[in-house]
């Protein structure tokens, strides 16, 4: 039986790898993300865990050792965050289009310079187009369960591709929270073992990344992006027998006190714990405002979310990340596409809060929302906003 | 120079581009990009295999009566073979 306890949630992320019984954990310690392979370093020196630990000597060669693993068929895991998380860019790319169904946790954490190791998404944006399957979680319960929903999902079969749990870091990854742990028995009835479809083996000998002359490498790459779409089936139906077993049931992207909102707010991670207490707080002041919450990020849940942002006609998106020169951020990027040319589309306004692990609060809601209405109502010359900057 | 044998579309590439039978680059005609063709005199070839030899591409092959001949499916036009021929007698002419 499932038992609920006090636990940091990188604790319960580890817990979560456990259970899922990986073959191979690959280990460079980088803050955040710290905790997750310190715990599963504990697990696998007391025998609690029968895996292989690689402490590497760095991210790069973190992705590499994994990127080995997965292809040799062990379940692999691997946690990062921040600059490492960009030490791995370059390997990123590798296992997504070679199929490679890694799960790795990363613990969100702004770039240098200044050096900064507290929360925003600027790491992952960095890797928006890796081609990996990406959630971000909410709290510690969602982290934990998103876990092994990540392993479920990469190695389906029809699925075949890498995925990251996004959990932001300190914010979420070092807090302790109420967490139902799932028993031993429950995640096997969860999770299959992994069956790759192909792996290395001298017996039957293949060859994974070769040359991809400019004949092969523009069908390599489309294979690989309809391969990404079309794991959204698996995404929601690994979540629908999630919600079956263990009653929690989780969506693309999720709504809170949307139904009749004019003005929605538009998050991922974190910060939507105190969005929900913003969109009440307002609500009290007799204001339609509203949540929609983007759990599944790649690949992007287009039509839930125009399905979700229902007849409202104003969405603040907020932004973790400053995209420097660009015309707006990337979230805020997205949605822009997903509602271009749709007929009645709500006007689209892009904030940027929350970075270098500045605090978001119901207040900065609050004055969001005041000043994406307010836009609304003109013209706005800039595309996105940066919230809460000192002009002196 | 024609690559049919290796191109295909997406939809049939092999799962993750792997490749899963052995000598498969074999179907790739890698000489299409030649913009200089070795010519042999065979007056002057003694048949040293010289150019056997040094040909990055292994594009030469010996024929029955002893002289090399390159494969212009695989020869690159990269003049090595000109280069090193002993006697001169390989000579490098641009593609029609």
């Amino acid at each position: 039986m499932a038992k609920r306890v006090g636990i940091e949630v990188s604790i319960a992320v580890a817990e979560a790898v456990k259970l899922a019984d990986v073959d191979l954990v690959a280990a460079y310690p980088i803050t955040p993300q710290t905790h997750i392979v310190e715990h599963l370093s504990e697990d696998v020196a007391n025998g609690k865990l029968d895996a292989e630990f690689v402490p590497v000597e760095s991210e790069h060669s973190a992705m590499s050792c994994c990127c080995g693993s997965s292809a040799a068929g062990a379940r692999t895991f691997t946690a990062s965050s921040s600059q490492g998380l960009s030490l791995m860019s370059e390997i990123l790319y590798i296992p997504s289009t070679m199929r490679l169904p890694i799960v790795m946790v990363v613990a969100n954490r702004a770039l240098s310079a200044p050096i900064s190791i507290w929360n925003d998404h600027q790491d992952i944006m960095v890797q928006r187009d890796i081609g990996w399957i990406q959630t971000f979680a909410e709290n510690g319960q969602e982290a934990f369960d998103l876990t092994l929903h990540a392993f479920r999902v990469a190695e389906d079969r029809r699925v075949s591709l890498p995925m990251i749990v996004n959990i932001d870091g300190f914010t979420l990854s070092h807090v302790i929270e109420p967490i139902e742990i799932l028993d031993q028995e429950e995640v096997n009835r969860y999770l299959p073992p992994f069956k790759p479809r192909y792996r290395l083996d001298p017996k039957k000998p293949i060859t994974m990344g070769p040359v991809g002359i400019p004949e092969v490498y523009t069908e390599a790459k489309v294979a690989h992006d309809q391969a990404l779409k079309a794991s959204k089936k698996v995404i929601l139906k690994a979540w629908d027998e999630f919600a079956e077993l263990f009653g929690r049931r989780y969506q693309p992207v999720e709504t809170y006190r949307s139904e009749d909102a004019e003005t929605l707010l538009v998050t991922m991670g974190s910060i939507s714990e105190t969005a929900m207490t913003a969109v009440d707080a307002m609500r009290e002041k007799g204001q339609k405002v509203g949540l929609v919450r983007i759990r599944l990020w790649r690949p992007f849940p287009a039509q839930e979310f125009r399905k979700a942002a229902g007849k409202a006609k104003v969405l603040a998106v907020i932004d973790r990340c400053l995209p420097p020169g660009a015309p707006c951020g990337p979230v805020g990027e997205d949605l822009r596409a997903v509602f271009y040319k749709v007929p009645g589309a709500p006007k689209i306004f892009s904030f940027v809060a929350g970075l270098g692990g500045r605090d978001v609060t119901v207040e900065t809601f609050e004055e969001i929302v005041e000043k994406a209405q307010a836009k609304a109502r003109k013209r706005p010359r800039e595309l996105y906003e940066v919230i809460g900057v000192r002009e002196k | 120079m024609a690559k049919t044998d290796a191109i295909i579309g997406w939809k049939t590439i092999t799962f993750g581009c792997h490749v899963l039978e052995p000598g498969s680059t074999a179907k790739f005609r890698t000489g299409d990009w030649r913009s200089q063709r070795p010519v042999t005199d065979r007056e002057k070839c003694i048949k040293c295999g010289m150019c056997w030899i040094f040909c990055p591409d292994m594009a030469y092959s010996q024929t029955e009566d002893g002289y090399y001949v390159a494969d212009m499916e695989y020869c690159k036009g990269c003049g090595i073979c000109a280069h090193e021929c002993p006697k001169d007698a390989i000579t490098m002419v641009p593609e029609e």
